[in-house]
């Protein structure tokens, strides 16, 4: 199954690479990783997506607590959360196509944030099913190129 | 000591304040040009003794040994130069990781401008070492410095121990340092569990005042703990026997009938048979192992199994634990002390007690003829004579488990081998940390001719500081574990093992000053012994083994602890 961790760092140089290899090392499976920084000065969230049963997931936050700047994990997954990714996408963009091309782009409820004679770069945000339905929906175009993130999610309500 | 501002320190001379503050009487190692400015302060330093080893990898060993024959959570220290310096603490940093041993190990690094350009002697050593330290830094501000070495003690002793890297660049080092010292720990991601859970110490004491057949499996977490006593006390109050392992081979010192051996592929058969056959296992500061459960799924399989350990993450890593604690050894069981009644098991002892014999019959050496000399004899004896209040270090092979099986630690720490990476070449280098640590004391280094040319060069450390340590040398002429290997994995096609080339170490013994005894008869034994232990000057005792001789009981691959080889 998979995970989503969200672990909070004091924002100090090496943090992630001692996050990083601690997966390599111990043979977990990464799915994605994405940081940034939050509310608080000095600390910053990794989201991580990690996939294994209980047992594993156990495992790896135990081994996260080990490392010296990780403040904080939460297993967002276990809770009600709100998850996101963003996508960017060069579409062709013929002139025949792009009428449909702007239609699917509001059927998505999603941007067109550059137009230029042949493509169409095109933003979009959310779960990870729907952009994976995106990148379906333009691929009959062609995708001259591709960029995904790794997800970011938040608890719902008061708690997280 | 206050602010150290006023006096105009640069960075090196703060490293050494601090270290002085962290009491550090002693540290071991080997100059160079980025740490030219360190050397240079603690040369000014009245309160550490600079031991120079032969070698890097020599300093991060008897650093280890130093911290483990000290009493107490005392980290040993080592500092290297940038470069080829660091990268030959590699293995010693690895070997203190793997059996959590309190190390501070400094590094020199070329100056910041130069970081990344591939200067003479840089090398990423907070990069090379990051899966094997507990904690790293590398000091791009000299006013860290004091916070970063302050923090580097507390992360090394405390909670798990285990090594902390400090790579200083050499402009850092060399830079007025204004910050206060000694510096502030500020670790807001690190609070080890010290204290365990008390509801669930009361669920493990119900279990425990259950249990028909209980077993206390402890290793090295106890010692760390300086939980010895207190061990003691438990077995008593549960009337439970103690198996350990060779982490914990000194974690019960003492001569009360409790201690039952050492578990593991090449255990007791009386602990590997309790450990199968107990109802209630009390593992203390030990991590399921693979070479002490065998077949996991076999070791202890009628158990349940109670786990007090320090560091969260071996709870449930190998084996499925139903009471789990986290917290000190000690203070764990000074909580247990106090809900326990005492238990009484007599037929369980009994039973137990009953195989004490098989433990050392069971196996009969019979390579090289009736009248050989056998390595076993030779520590039994030295068991004898000692009465296992020497302090015994090993190296990696037969010879170290025939210490394992015939050395009885009477000595709290007294029994100092690379358990976890099983690190040959470790055992005369910690020697030399363990008699400077304990100087009035007999220290002993059981070794073989592989692992002891892996790092002899440091014979020259110990004849330098007149280290009166005792080498009892197997001497078989191979590589014997690795033939053991060989004989039951790839049916006795012997390869790569013969150590032809092996000097005269008699000559060797000369060369270093060294007393030196040639044993050969096991009629000698007792005499030769005696006389070493007698001689006040670093010594060899060459024992001439045949190659043939094995090491038994030895539970081979995929089989159950109770599935022992007891016999070529």
């Amino acid at each position: 199954m998979k995970h989503i961790l969200n672990v909070l760092v004091q924002d100090r140089s090496g943090v992630l690479v001692r996050v990083a290899g601690l997966f390599s090392r111990r043979g977990y499976n990464i799915n994605s990783l994405t940081v940034g920084s939050t509310e608080n000065p000095g600390v910053s969230c990794m989201t991580i997506v990690v996939e294994g049963d209980d047992r594993i997931i156990e495992q790896v936050t135990k081994q996260l607590h080990k490392v010296v700047e990780v403040l904080k994990i939460n297993d967002v997954t276990a809770e009600e959360y709100v998850g996101r990714e963003l996508l960017m996408l060069k579409v062709l963009a013929n002139k025949e196509d792009r009428v449909e091309i702007m239609h699917l782009c509001e059927i998505f409820r999603i941007k067109i944030v550059d137009i230029n004679k042949k493509s169409f770069i095109i933003e979009a945000t959310g779960t990870h099913s729907k952009l994976d339905a995106v990148e379906q929906a333009f691929r009959p175009f062609g995708i001259q190129k591709m960029s995904r993130t790794g997800i970011i999610a938040m608890v719902r309500g008061e708690k997280g | 000591m206050s602010a150290l501002a006023a006096e105009r320190i640069n960075g090196a001379q703060a490293i050494i304040a601090c270290l002085e503050l962290e009491n550090v009487d002693t540290v071991f190692s080997y100059p160079g040009g980025a740490v030219l400015s360190i050397f240079e302060a603690l040369r000014e330093s009245r309160q550490i003794k600079n031991i120079l080893t032969r070698t890097e990898q020599g300093a991060t060993h008897a650093a280890s040994g130093y911290a483990r024959a000290s009493l107490g959570a005392k980290a040993g220290v080592c500092i290297a130069t940038s470069g080829p310096g660091a990268t030959n603490l590699v293995t010693g940093l690895a070997t203190a990781y793997m059996d959590s041993i309190p190390l501070v190990a400094i590094t020199g690094q070329v100056s910041t401008s130069m970081i990344g350009t591939d200067a003479f002697q840089e090398i990423d050593i907070t990069g090379i070492t990051r899966p094997i330290v507990k904690h790293s830094y590398l000091v791009t501000d000299v006013n860290d410095l004091p916070q970063v070495i302050k923090e580097a003690f507390y992360l090394a002793t405390t909670g798990r121990p285990g090594p902390v890297l400090v790579d200083v660049p050499k402009n850092v080092a060399d830079s007025p340092c204004r910050a206060e010292i000694p510096g502030k720990i500020d670790l807001p991601g690190y609070k080890p569990t010290f204290k365990g859970h008390r509801l669930k110490i009361q669920n493990a004491c119900k279990v425990l005042q259950e249990a028909k057949r209980p077993l206390i499996y402890a290793g090295g977490g106890v010692i760390s703990a300086g939980a010895e006593e207190l061990l003691q006390n438990l077995a008593h109050r549960l009337d439970a026997p103690v198996a350990v392992t060779l982490m914990g081979k000194a974690a019960y010192p003492f001569r009360d009938g409790y201690l039952i051996g050492m578990l593991g592929i090449h255990g007791a058969p009386a602990a590997n048979l309790a450990v199968s056959e107990c109802d209630v296992l009390l593992a203390i500061g030990a991590r399921f192992d693979d070479r002490v459960t065998a077949n996991v799924a076999e070791f202890a399989r009628d158990a349940q199994i109670i786990h007090v350990d320090v560091d969260p993450a071996e709870i449930g890593k190998n084996v499925m634990i139903d009471v789990p604690i986290v917290g000190d050894a000690a203070a764990i069981i000074e909580v247990m002390l106090e809900y326990l009644d005492p238990a009484e098991h007599t037929a369980w002892r009994a039973k137990i007690e009953s195989r004490r014999a098989l433990s050392s019959e069971v196996y009969e050496p019979k390579g090289g003829g009736e009248a050989a000399l056998h390595l076993r004899d030779v520590i039994a004896e030295l068991n004898r004579q000692t009465k296992g209040k020497a302090i015994v270090t090993t190296d990696v092979g037969q010879h170290q488990m025939a210490a394992a099986q015939f050395y009885n630690s009477r000595r709290r720490g007294g029994f100092i081998s690379s358990g976890g990476l099983g690190t040959m070449g470790y055992g005369f280098p910690a020697a030399v940390g363990a008699q400077l640590a304990a100087p009035g004391e007999q220290v002993v280094c059981i070794t073989g001719d592989g692992s002891f040319q892996m790092t002899m060069n440091e014979l020259a450390t110990a004849k330098a500081h007149n280290l009166p340590i005792k080498v009892i040398l197997s001497n078989n002429s191979n590589l014997g574990m690795v033939r053991q290997l060989q004989k039951y994995y790839v049916n006795g096609s012997y390869f790569g093992i013969d150590l032809e080339g092996n000097p005269d170490f008699a000559k060797i013994a000369a060369a270093y000053d060294m007393a030196y005894f040639r044993l050969e008869r096991p009629e000698d034994v007792e005499s030769t012994l005696r006389a070493a232990l007698a001689s006040p000057r670093l010594t060899l005792v060459e024992c001439m083994i045949a190659k043939e001789e094995m090491v038994y009981p030895m539970v081979l691959n995929g089989a159950g602890l109770t599935d022992m080889v007891v016999a070529d």
